[in-house]
């Protein structure tokens, strides 16, 4: 045992600031792809609640492709995808040979693009969820488009949207384990190539959990806490 | 558009399909038995509901890929388990994978089941009891029935999530379609062309399972059908 906290510890021969360091990029390419997911949500949902017919079946594409693929080949498609249009740019530019694409912006890319498709039903859902009274209120008493978006709507809406967008986040730092197919550094990457040298891979394997279960229970709070924080004016049953 | 090489990609895909179907099929069939098992298990006692919210706690709050290398490299480690009857078969991707994606599945499916099980109305319950039925009677005729149709769309999304996250067991060597389709990628270097192939035979069995359960659902709710539809 104790040879185990050796290993993930801070000694010279330990991983602990390698997994650190992983954990904080896995952190950050999951936050990362749920703000870029987050603006598709919002475009997607808008799209889809006000757009003409050919806006809304665009909307619609998107929403059921992205939701019916798999996750790991959206990643396959941004990757390869990325890199060979990179390798053609790179090509009229007069460079020779394959420009590979950052595993980050990938990563960001690929899981925001299908927690979009998330979100937007998300974000569509607890639009329609504000009381219609409000928004004629918010008329009555003369407000702007802009303003009542900003006084109203969004607040409103996020109340209502904020349970589902936690799901969401939870999915996305669970799919960031993916983006170590790029091999990108994240904490997935890491784990494994730390089994792979230390032949201790059941170890470092369930470190990795351990350290998903800390960053999704640790977020889930944080959701939590600003979920209630958008009830406190609700009555308590 | 080169239509050729897309019907060549598409041909060569499709016999991978089976491959994918038996993975998820197999880890669902399996997963689902042990979701009962651990949904009533919850119920049942206060010690047993908190093991298994601390199962259902590990393998929702972790990526499945990390499941899938903790049992593909991670149990060799040991070597009670490779010199145990286990190893032939945890060897194995296949079993592996299986074994990864059932346990994971049993999780999120135990939650729906459960979700299922408390919402069987006390008055049906308690009718049933009153005719006089054995607990398993009352089960098999009342709870499980009504808990089921209950449960059947939250499950029937389950079910797609399932077929979506068979793609990582190419990962671990797996030749099912996304790996196929990897290794198409890697003799013709056409990445989008390929992976947009595999993505819609995807998109073409979750539609048709999105359609099967809806089928389903529909012929278990007769009450909810109208006279003349």
């Amino acid at each position: 045992m104790s040879s185990y906290f050796t290993l993930i510890g801070f000694g010279p021969t330990g991983w602990g600031w390698q997994l650190v360091a992983a954990t904080l990029m896995t952190l950050a390419v999951s936050a990362a792809a749920f703000v870029t997911g987050a603006v598709f949500g919002v475009l997607g949902a808008w799209a889809k609640l006000s757009g003409g017919r050919a806006v809304r079946g665009a909307a619609d594409a998107y929403t059921t492709v992205l939701r019916g693929i798999p996750d790991l080949l959206v990643i396959y498609l941004f990757y390869f995808g990325g890199s060979a249009l990179m390798t053609s740019i790179g090509k009229m530019m007069g460079s020779q040979g394959f420009l590979g694409l950052n595993g980050f912006l990938v990563g960001m890319l690929a899981i925001g693009t299908v927690s979009g498709a998330y979100q937007t039903e998300v974000m569509r859902a607890a639009f329609l969820a504000i009381p219609r009274g409000e928004i004629e209120a918010a008329r009555a008493v003369g407000m702007g488009r802009a303003l009542m978006l900003r006084r109203i709507i969004a607040p409103r809406a996020l109340r209502f949207a904020l349970p589902g967008l936690g799901n969401v986040w939870q999915q996305v730092l669970k799919e960031s384990a993916l983006i170590s197919v790029t091999g990108m550094l994240e904490l997935v990457r890491q784990i494994h190539l730390a089994a792979g040298s230390s032949r201790l891979p059941f170890d470092f394997y369930a470190t990795g959990a351990a350290l998903f279960l800390l960053l999704t229970t640790l977020t889930g709070l944080l959701f939590r806490g600003a979920e209630q924080r958008t009830q406190r004016h609700e009555r308590q049953g | 558009m080169d239509f050729t090489f897309l019907s060549d990609t598409i041909a060569r895909l499709l016999p991978a399909i089976p491959t994918t179907l038996a993975l998820a099929g197999t880890s669902v069939a399996i997963g689902m038995v042990l979701a009962l098992l651990l949904a009533l298990l919850r119920l049942s006692s206060r010690v047993a509901a908190i093991v298994v919210r601390l199962y259902v706690f590990v393998f929702r709050g972790s990526p499945l890929l990390v499941q899938i290398f903790l049992i593909y490299y991670g149990l060799g480690q040991f070597a009670a388990v490779r010199d145990s009857w286990l190893w032939p078969f945890l060897r194995k991707p296949w079993w592996c994978a299986v074994l990864a994606l059932a346990l994971n599945t049993a999780a999120y499916g135990s939650e729906i089941i459960r979700g299922g099980l408390t919402s069987v109305p006390l008055g049906s319950i308690e009718a049933g009891r009153a005719a006089g039925m054995s607990r398993f009677t009352l089960y098999r005729r009342i709870i499980l029935p009504l808990a089921l149709r209950q449960a059947l769309p939250a499950y029937g999304s389950e079910i797609i999530i399932m077929v979506k996250s068979t793609s990582i067991a190419s990962i671990i060597t797996l030749m099912e379609l996304t790996g196929v389709a990897r290794q198409i990628v890697s003799e013709s270097f056409r990445a989008v062309e390929v992976f947009l192939c595999a993505g819609l035979i995807y998109l073409a069995i979750n539609f048709l399972l999105t359609r099967a359960v809806s089928l389903l659902e529909r012929s278990l709710n007769p009450h909810l059908r109208g006279a003349n539809t």
